[in-house]
């Protein structure tokens, strides 16, 4: 089984800082992380590769330095690795980076699933899995939960919903992209790290791939970011004391005031 | 402070320390508190190929030495000393075969520990042999292609979790010390039974059993080295097993420190942070630099074993003298400055105290130790 996963580089969440005038993301000094729900597609992918045999090939769009993620995969259990990074993939939505990345997993060999985490921590889109499965034709299932039978031509899987989960059959090749309850990712391994520090990665720029140029980067993006803020903090509410029968006397008297 | 550690030591103790403070620090507690065996963390550890740091690479290891090895205890221990012993007793288990096994007993049973698929046991002790290792009664006979044990091994780390067991018994009464000789004893064997798990004061996630030999046949193929090496095959593996014990030590002091630093910077008296006030401020500076320094000699300790030096068992002695007693003052008063908070079991300064404990008593007393120390130092006088 072949299967390829897609990964973000993103900044470690755990201390996010905004920079008060222009209101975007400080990323200077900010260690960069695979993206967490990244982790568990990989996790899914190396767990289907150990089953089933096969080979798993890890694909980011990104820049230079997001070899380190990708070398992070391949001590996870990633045989493969292929960063596309090019100055024209600058600024691209969801819509090019999905096609970006569709374009290159139509240079990598044939596959039979390709694995997303559900969105990125940075961005929280979670529409360029979906898109890569829109430009690349296959079908795709999102807020995968369990993949419960698979072989060379179909998965059932389990889809999360708000208030259960659906149980999908689908045809492969097929795109999932995964939530956290599927596993329990791994540590790495020592011989994995050791793989990954001697692990070729594969580079393409914008002209290794079959895509066309007016749909790359910042021309090939529909949607334009506008403006980001930081939403104005929620006023604190006002206290009613007294008691109980005087504070609902005196909130139902307020409500009463307020259109609700 | 910078050990100049090679890329590949560094990248083990980085994913040690990130399996310690993900994995076992948040369950530490409860293995204390239940003193289970904590076989899942023990399956981490197995995954990530940290127990094939020092094991050679044509037997399926890394390739490392001691220091890689102190490297990954030193790490765990700080998260949980208990823990991390079933990951030092397999070392100590593993030394005899490491440095004195025959080909075929390393490609039979090292290839499996280093994978983690089977822990280790070293069976020294015995109840009237402690100090005194050499008063030991557990006896080998040898009868045709195999060797019949009987007697009782005492206090034994990793026993009852264990597969690989290297054994010390007597072979020839008549010898004394020099009869004895060490065996391959593999779980399951007939004749081989545990005693009941011992309840400890400290590192209780650690399983400590009797190892109990009645008419049980070992092959005359286990026997490690030659009848009579018993000795010098123990007393090796103490040498380069020792600069272990320190990390561990030194490990329960960093994890006894890091609780009462994080402590005394939020915790809040008169005002300000107990760490504004002086009084606190060095004690602290005594505990970080007592823990480096009894670091500092143990990597040095465990570089010369990885160089081959011979002759260390006085510099072996020295580090787990020094570490193991740094770590109980340490985690003393780690709990000293955490107040009433340190004793309480809701936090874990206490447990690193109970735990540092066992660090002056086990592998040979301090006392012991200062024996060795001061023995060596009168022999290399009389060299000059």
């Amino acid at each position: 089984m072949n299967i390829i996963v897609c990964i973000k580089q993103v900044p470690n969440t755990t201390d996010v800082r905004i920079d008060p005038v222009t209101n975007t993301l400080i990323r200077d000094g900010v260690e960069s992380v695979i993206n967490p729900f990244d982790a568990y597609a990989i996790e899914e992918a190396v767990r289907l590769k150990e089953r089933l045999g096969g080979k798993v090939t890890v694909l980011t769009m990104g820049p230079p330095q997001a070899e380190n993620a990708l070398k992070e995969a391949i001590g996870l259990g990633c045989d493969e690795a292929v960063l596309v990074s090019d100055r024209k993939f600058a600024g691209s939505d969801t819509w090019a980076t999905s096609y970006t990345l569709a374009c290159a997993i139509k240079k990598l060999e044939d596959f039979d699933v390709i694995l997303c985490g559900k969105q990125a921590s940075d961005g929280d889109t979670a529409q360029v899995g979906p898109g890569i499965s829109a430009h690349l034709d296959i079908p795709q299932v999102t807020y995968v939960k369990k993949i419960s039978e698979i072989n060379d031509k179909l998965a059932i899987v389990e889809r999360m919903t708000e208030e259960g989960y659906d149980v999908v059959e689908t045809p492969l090749p097929c795109l999932f992209t995964v939530v956290k309850e599927i596993n329990t990712p791994r540590m790495p391994s020592l011989k994995g790290m050791m793989r990954a520090k001697a692990a070729k990665i594969t580079k393409w720029t914008a002209a290794d791939l079959d895509a066309e140029p007016s749909l790359l980067g910042l021309d090939g993006s529909p949607t334009r970011v506008v403006k980001i803020f930081t939403p104005e903090p929620r006023k604190g509410g006002e206290m009613i004391s007294g008691s109980s029968s005087e504070v609902a006397k005196e909130l139902a008297e307020l409500l009463k005031g307020e259109v609700v | 402070m910078d050990y100049m550690l090679t890329d590949t030591q560094a990248m083990i103790r980085d994913l040690a320390r990130k399996i310690a403070q993900e994995k076992i620090k948040p369950v530490a507690a409860h293995y204390d508190e239940t003193e289970e065996f904590a076989w899942p963390i023990m399956k981490i550890l197995a995954e990530s190929d940290l127990f094939g740091v020092y094991i050679p690479e044509q037997y399926g290891g890394l390739g490392g030495g001691i220091l890689d090895m102190c490297l990954v205890t030193e790490e765990l221990s700080r998260a949980c000393g208990g823990i991390a012993l079933g990951y030092a007793g397999t070392g100590l288990g593993t030394l005899p075969i490491l440095q004195h096994g025959s080909e075929e007993q390393k490609k039979k049973y090292l290839p499996d520990i280093a994978k983690g698929k089977r822990l280790a046991a070293f069976c020294l002790t015995e109840a009237e042999a402690g100090s005194d290792a050499g008063a030991i009664k557990t006896t080998a006979r040898k009868e045709g292609d195999k060797y019949i044990l009987n007697g009782t091994k005492q206090w034994i780390t990793n026993a009852g979790e264990a597969e690989i067991y290297t054994v010390i018994a007597i072979t020839d009464k008549a010898k004394g010390i020099r009869g004895a000789s060490a065996f391959i004893v593999e779980k399951g064997t007939k004749g081989m039974e545990f005693g009941k798990k011992e309840k400890k004061m400290g590192i209780r996630a650690s399983a400590t059993r009797e190892v109990i030999f009645t008419d049980c046949e070992v092959p005359a193929a286990n026997l490690i080295s030659r009848e009579g090496m018993g000795f010098i095959v123990a007393m090796k593996t103490l040498d380069t097993s020792r600069p272990g014990v320190a990390a561990q030590a030194v490990g329960i002091g960093q994890g006894a420190l890091d609780c009462a630093l994080d402590y005394s910077r939020t915790r809040v008296q008169f005002g300000v942070p107990i760490s504004s006030f002086q009084a606190v401020q060095h004690m602290l500076a005594d505990m970080g630099t007592q823990i480096e320094a009894a670091r500092a000699l143990a990597y040095s300790v465990a570089r010369m074993a990885d160089a081959g030096v011979k002759s260390m068992s006085k510099e072996s002695a020295m580090a787990k003298l020094f570490a193991s007693d740094v770590a109980m003052k340490v985690a003393v008063d780690a709990v000293q400055i955490m107040g009433g908070y340190g004793y309480m079991r809701d936090y874990p300064a206490e447990k690193f105290m109970r735990d540092a404990k066992i660090t002056q008593i086990y592998e040979g007393t301090n006392q012991i130790q200062r024996n060795v120390i001061a023995a060596n130092m009168i022999k290399e006088t009389l060299k000059k």
